[in-house]
């Protein structure tokens, strides 16, 4: 089988389960065949990933569901499957028999809480009561015997949504969750995962047609450009196109707009956080109630393409394709309820294309080109801060942008805490959730390092160079100059 | 009043649809004619493969060049006025 360069074997498997289950409903035969596609996954009688054929079968089963929008009654995107957390030791730090019991004792100095005592044979012990799971101890020693037991799923988890169920299996707290999927990429077993929605969108497309009941649009995060390096990116568009959708329209265009207006707001307002990642502003909304009123009331960029092409387009259906699993979650807020139609990953749009053996390599190149470099940076960490600031320049508005970036949602929480205190020194706060922007975000196929300069990259290849000239086409009729 | 509506898709945004539109704006501005035209976006029009811009002028389809527009304005817009 063609490799695609899934950074996880974790994320293979969920392709392959998205992908058949993509296969039969494209065919119209996903009820007949839903209890066969286990056995598609795993098949024969010998387990490879488990304790037995029956368990893999059954969580195989699981992720099936999950493919076709999982729990209905869990309003979360994000859910774990039960049978497949593999119940990772939890307790923190602990000194294993790597210990040689030296005489040094580097660990008893380090910890500031006496909490390190030693047997008989100088070997090192931690006393759970004093512990405080700083990791001085564990840093302090040569033999790297001091390890800690820490779930990945909970350690994935900055802003402490996991804990862990009676019966040690991993639970998400909806309260507590913004939907980043950090954990969902993390969990080395795969016992976590996005909710897929992909049999609306190849519904969508079916009844569509071929486009004459109504168009379907792909509107396209701007981080695709670091995704699909097997294919050139005209060539995924026209692998869209193949599979059906009317048209593709760069979600970067609605980015453009929003500097654009943001930069309007910011100058008025003198203080505001962005809204464009929706991880970012649900944490504000649960753990920073106060700071909601600063959030700036531009939709995001998903929100506002979607609707400009409403707009244009009454009776259409929007699919939105990006990096990230947040944004099932933002579309069901009502400022965006009914603009877009499903969100889904890249991970997906894999499965979707191979559903339909598509080879994007064969295919001649199809063009994508709406918006401008600023919108296209959004993708990364800064970009977003850079657009801003270029935007009020354009606009000739005076005003000094200060930016605090937040690259990761514990750099957003240490801002937002300075904020509350008032001792925050920037006017404009860049919050993304994911590490490096969206190019971080879970639902990508890939994370590799240089994909923030191929973000750039594909930004300068744009034919518009300032954000004036990409949002001229907004608004026709109200341009009076 | 009269539908003016210009492809700004990809492919025609390639082709040069901004530059039509200003300059339809600016035809717009300069006969006064601001209350007649509703000028509006639409992305793809499915005609990709023709040479020009696709704009249609009340559901009637035209292909066109930024260099074309004056021209065109005339003909397949103002003529339709009153």
């Amino acid at each position: 089988m063609k490799t695609k360069n899934f950074d996880t074997k974790v994320q293979d498997l969920k392709y392959r389960v998205l992908k058949e289950v993509a296969r039969f409903a494209w065919q119209g035969t996903l009820l007949d065949h839903v209890m066969d596609i286990p056995n598609i996954i795993v098949p024969g009688k010998k387990p490879t990933m488990r304790c037995c054929i029956y368990k893999e079968k059954a969580i195989a089963a699981e992720r099936v569901k999950l493919a076709m929008g999982g729990n209905p009654n869990n309003p979360n995107v994000i859910e774990v499957i039960d049978i497949a957390c593999d119940d990772c030791p939890t307790g923190g730090f602990h000194v294993t028999d790597a210990c040689r019991g030296c005489l040094a004792h580097r660990c008893e100095e380090a910890c500031r809480l006496n909490a390190i005592y030693f047997d008989e044979n100088r070997r090192a012990h931690i006393d759970k009561s004093k512990c405080v799971e700083c990791g001085m101890c564990a840093k302090s020693c040569f033999y790297n015997a001091i390890i800690s037991y820490k779930r990945p799923c909970e350690a994935s988890c900055k802003i402490k949504a996991i804990t862990m169920s009676e019966d040690k299996t991993a639970k998400i707290n909806n309260e507590d969750c913004i939907a980043c999927g950090a954990c969902s990429y993390q969990c080395p077993f795969g016992a976590i995962m996005d909710k897929s929605y992909i049999i609306n969108v190849i519904d969508f497309i079916k009844n569509s047609q071929n486009n004459t009941k109504y168009k379907v649009y792909a509107i396209v995060a701007p981080s695709i450009s670091s995704q699909f390096r097997y294919a050139k990116l005209g060539q995924v568009i026209a692998g869209l196109k193949q599979l059906g959708f009317y048209s593709v329209v760069e979600v970067a265009l609605g980015a453009d707009m929003v500097s654009y207006l943001e930069g309007q707001e910011l100058a008025q307002k003198g203080f505001l956080t962005s809204s464009c990642c929706p991880a970012f502003v649900s944490y504000i909304e649960k753990k920073f109630p106060n700071l909601k009123e600063h959030v700036s009331h531009n939709l995001s960029p998903m929100g506002t393409i979607a609707k400009y092409i409403k707009e244009t387009d009454p009776t259409c259906k929007i699919v939105f394709i990006g990096p990230c699993t947040a944004k099932k979650m933002e579309i069901k807020r009502d400022e965006v309820k009914g603009l877009v139609d499903v969100a889904m990953t890249f991970e997906e749009l894999q499965a979707l294309i191979d559903s339909k053996d598509i080879d994007l390599t064969k295919l001649e190149e199809d063009v994508l080109d709406n918006a401008s470099y600023y919108g296209r940076i959004f993708a990364r960490s800064g970009g977003l801060s850079d657009a801003v600031k270029q935007a009020i320049k354009e606009q000739n508005i005076d005003f000094e942008v200060k930016p605090e970036i937040c690259n990761g949602i514990e750099a957003c929480r240490l801002a937002l805490l300075k904020k509350t205190k008032n001792a925050l020194d920037a006017n404009f706060i860049e919050g993304m959730a994911c590490v490096g922007g969206c190019i971080g975000g879970a639902g990508n196929i890939t994370h590799g390092i240089t994909n923030a300069a191929e973000v750039d990259k594909y930004g300068r290849l744009a034919l518009e160079k300032t954000i004036t000239n990409a949002v001229s086409v907004y608004n026709l009729n109200k341009k009076d100059e | 009043m009269v539908k003016v509506t210009v492809c700004i898709g990809s492919s025609c945004h390639l082709k040069g649809s901004r530059q039509v539109v200003e300059e339809l704006q600016y035809l717009i501005k300069e006969n006064n004619v601001g209350d007649d035209v509703n000028l509006s976006g639409a992305f793809c029009m499915g005609r990709c493969q023709e040479n020009g811009v696709n704009v249609t002028v009340d559901g009637q389809h035209f292909s066109i060049t930024p260099d074309e527009v004056k021209d065109f304005f005339k003909k397949e817009v103002l003529s339709k006025i009153k």
